[in-house]
Formats: C-alpha cells, sequence, structure tokens
C-alpha cells in the first residue's frame, strides 16, 4: 500500500519528482567528479552522460522514443528537459553576455551557419552514397538529417522521401545531436573551444541546439549564450538550404 | 520583484518565438528560424537599458538568474529523455552520416575562428 501510493504520489507530480530526481543525478555527478576525476571531468559533463546512458535504459525497457521519460514515475523529465524549458533557459544564460563579443563574431558566426549546414549535409549525403543510395531524394533527406534531426523529416517530407528514409535521417540527426554532447568537452581544448568568438563559430557549425546546449554546459558554462546564439539559426537555414540549392546540386550530381 | 524578471524573460522568449516563426514563413520554410537567438539579443538589449531609465533591480534580476542557474539540470534532463536507443539501434548508415558530420564539423571549428579573426585584424 505504502509502495502504491509512493509511485502514485510521484506520478501524479511528475514535474516536482522530476526536479528531486534530476538534482539527485546531478548531486551524484558531482561527487563523482569530485571523488573520482578530482574535478577533471567536469560534474555536468558526467551528469549528461549518465542521463544519457539512463535514457538508453527506459528506451529499451519501455520501447518509447523519451528515453527515461518514458517511464510514468519520470514523466516529469520530459516536460523539465523539453524545448520549452530549455528554450527559456538557453534565453537566461544571455542575461550578462556581452553584446560586444556577439557583434565582434556576428558575421563569422553568420557564415560558420551556412558553412556548417552544407559541410553536415555534403558529409551525410556522402555517407548515404557510400551505403548504396542513388536517388537524390534519398541521399538528400539522409544529408539534411546530418545537420539535425528537425533538417531531415522537414526535407524528407518535402522532397517526398520514404518513411524509412526519413526515419534513417532522424537516427543520424540523433546520434549527430548526441555525439555533440558527449564529444565537445573532450575536444574543447584541441579545437580552441575557449572564448566567446570560438563559440560562436562552433554554435554555427555544429547547429543541433540541444547538442551544442550540453556540450558547452559540460565544457564552460559562460560560453552558452555565444554557442547557442548561432546554433538557433542553423535549423532554419538547414530547413531553407536542403530541400532547395543543396537537393538540385545533388540531383545534378547524380 | 522576482516575478518581473521571470516575467522579462517569458516577454523576451514569446517575442523571439513570434519573429522566428514570423521569419520562418517569410522564406517558406517549416521552422523556427533563429527565435531564441532573437529573444536572447532582446534580452541583452533591454538588461542593458539602464542608462535609458530601464532599471533592473536586484530581486528582478534574481528571477532571471534562477533560470539561468537552472540551465544545466534542464540540459541534464533533455539528455535523459533523448531517443538514444533508436540513435543507437539504427543500424551503420546513421551512425556513419551522424559520426562523419561531427569530427568535420569540429575540424572546421579552429580553421573558421582563425579565419575570422585574421580578418578582423
Amino acid at each position: 500500500m505504502i509502495a502504491d501510493t509512493l509511485a502514485e504520489v510521484l506520478a501524479r507530480n511528475a514535474l516536482i519528482t522530476a526536479f528531486l530526481f534530476i538534482g539527485v543525478l546531478v548531486w551524484v555527478s558531482y561527487f563523482l567528479s569530485a571523488r573520482l576525476t578530482s574535478g577533471r571531468v567536469h560534474g555536468s559533463a558526467i551528469a549528461i552522460a549518465l542521463g544519457l546512458v539512463l535514457a538508453y535504459i527506459g528506451g529499451s525497457y519501455t520501447g518509447g522514443s523519451r528515453g527515461i521519460a518514458d517511464l510514468s514515475l519520470f514523466a516529469g523529465v520530459a516536460v523539465m528537459g523539453g524545448a520549452m524549458f530549455r528554450d527559456f533557459a538557453i534565453i537566461a544564460t544571455a542575461f550578462g553576455a556581452h553584446l560586444d563579443e556577439l557583434k565582434r563574431a556576428g558575421l563569422v558566426g553568420g557564415i560558420s551557419v551556412v558553412l556548417g549546414v552544407v559541410l553536415s549535409f555534403s558529409v551525410g549525403a556522402g555517407m548515404a552514397v557510400a551505403f548504396g543510395y542513388t536517388d537524390a531524394v534519398s541521399i538528400s533527406t539522409i544529408g539534411a538529417g546530418a545537420a539535425t534531426y528537425i533538417v531531415g523529416p522537414v526535407t524528407g517530407t518535402a522532397l517526398g522521401a520514404d518513411s524509412d528514409v526519413i526515419a534513417l535521417s532522424v537516427a543520424a540527426g540523433l546520434t549527430k545531436s548526441i555525439l555533440v554532447m558527449i564529444g565537445t568537452p573532450l575536444v574543447a581544448a584541441r579545437i580552441g573551444l575557449t572564448d566567446a568568438y570560438s563559440a560562436m563559430v562552433y554554435g554555427g557549425l555544429m547547429g543541433t541546439t540541444s547538442g551544442v546546449a550540453a556540450g558547452l554546459a559540460a565544457t564552460d558554462p559562460k560560453l552558452v549564450p555565444y554557442g547557442a546564439m548561432t546554433a538557433t539559426f542553423y535549423t532554419g537555414v538547414g530547413c531553407l538550404l536542403a530541400p532547395s540549392v543543396l537537393f538540385l546540386t545533388v540531383r545534378t550530381l547524380t | 520583484m522576482v516575478v518581473y524578471g521571470v516575467a522579462l524573460l517569458s516577454f523576451c522568449m514569446l517575442v523571439g518565438v513570434f519573429v522566428g516563426d514570423l521569419l520562418g514563413q517569410m522564406i517558406g520554410v517549416e521552422a523556427n528560424v533563429g527565435g531564441v537567438g532573437v529573444a536572447m539579443l532582446l534580452l541583452i538589449l533591454l538588461s542593458n537599458l539602464h542608462d535609458h531609465g530601464l532599471k533592473i533591480s536586484a530581486p528582478t534580476e534574481s528571477g532571471i538568474n534562477f533560470w539561468n542557474a537552472m540551465y544545466i539540470p534542464i540540459v541534464v534532463a533533455m539528455a535523459a529523455k533523448q531517443n538514444v536507443l533508436a540513435a543507437l539501434s539504427s543500424g551503420g548508415l546513421a551512425i556513419a552520416a551522424g559520426t562523419t558530420a561531427v569530427v568535420a564539423s569540429f575540424l572546421l571549428v579552429p580553421a573558421m575562428a582563425r579565419l575570422g579573426r585574421a580578418r578582423d585584424r
């Protein structure tokens, strides 16, 4: 009876349960960071990695698409980690950002967005060709998925791609976003991701808002507003270029 | 009042997302174009108006800073709700396409940053 009542209370107050759950998860992560790595691996990097592991476990257990949030006890995690709160918190990080820094890297940040879309699209399209796809629609859809998991299905739908190709493009975008979350803190020093300027270039080139948001949080939270600022334009530019100019280029080449 | 800060943040987000949606419709894509970026710019502009009579008091500031501090926990929650299973079980092509795109983009970061800085000088 006690366990049932407790489970019911936790499920009924889902968002509050999520606050507690994530709080404990972050605490454990910072504890591990301090004790096991003497602070070398950032606590937030561990927390994000643990979050992804839990998402995998949740997905395997329920077969759903929302990671741990598909377990009714943790349904609130989907609200807390949903796009609405994510964007709200990203915007809040801009409070205290320097306008001068944004202006200084504005142009190169903008160029990075366009270049980033073209680069990810080309690489993804190249992989599609390498795996035996020959029609321009499928190649473009998978290339668009390598930009972000939103550009993929938007492009695929616009071009009339098969639903399994669209699913593949979403998976390519998911892989990208997860890899950016985990990889950014590991390569940050080597790629010179240390100041506002490089963060704007990085945000523009990577483009995946969730990947950039988590990657910078695990690297240096001070860089978040700069990377997020450019990344937020990426999906829009991708949805503009992929089904038009980039698709036409692919069609000419195939 | 703390709620003024939260309201200011909400105002910036709603205006930004609205502008982003309009921008998307104008260029004919089914996506929000830079809504969050516009919201961030608006917040920065509004918070720099103290010389022009818009003073943000300390309690108001704490309403914004609370959400700023909640950023990492929210991102952790976001990670925990990702469809990691779909990404990992989708087979070679999706993983190869995603991975090479990330590696190529990482490699371009230092080059672009250097080019940009060289041009600035």
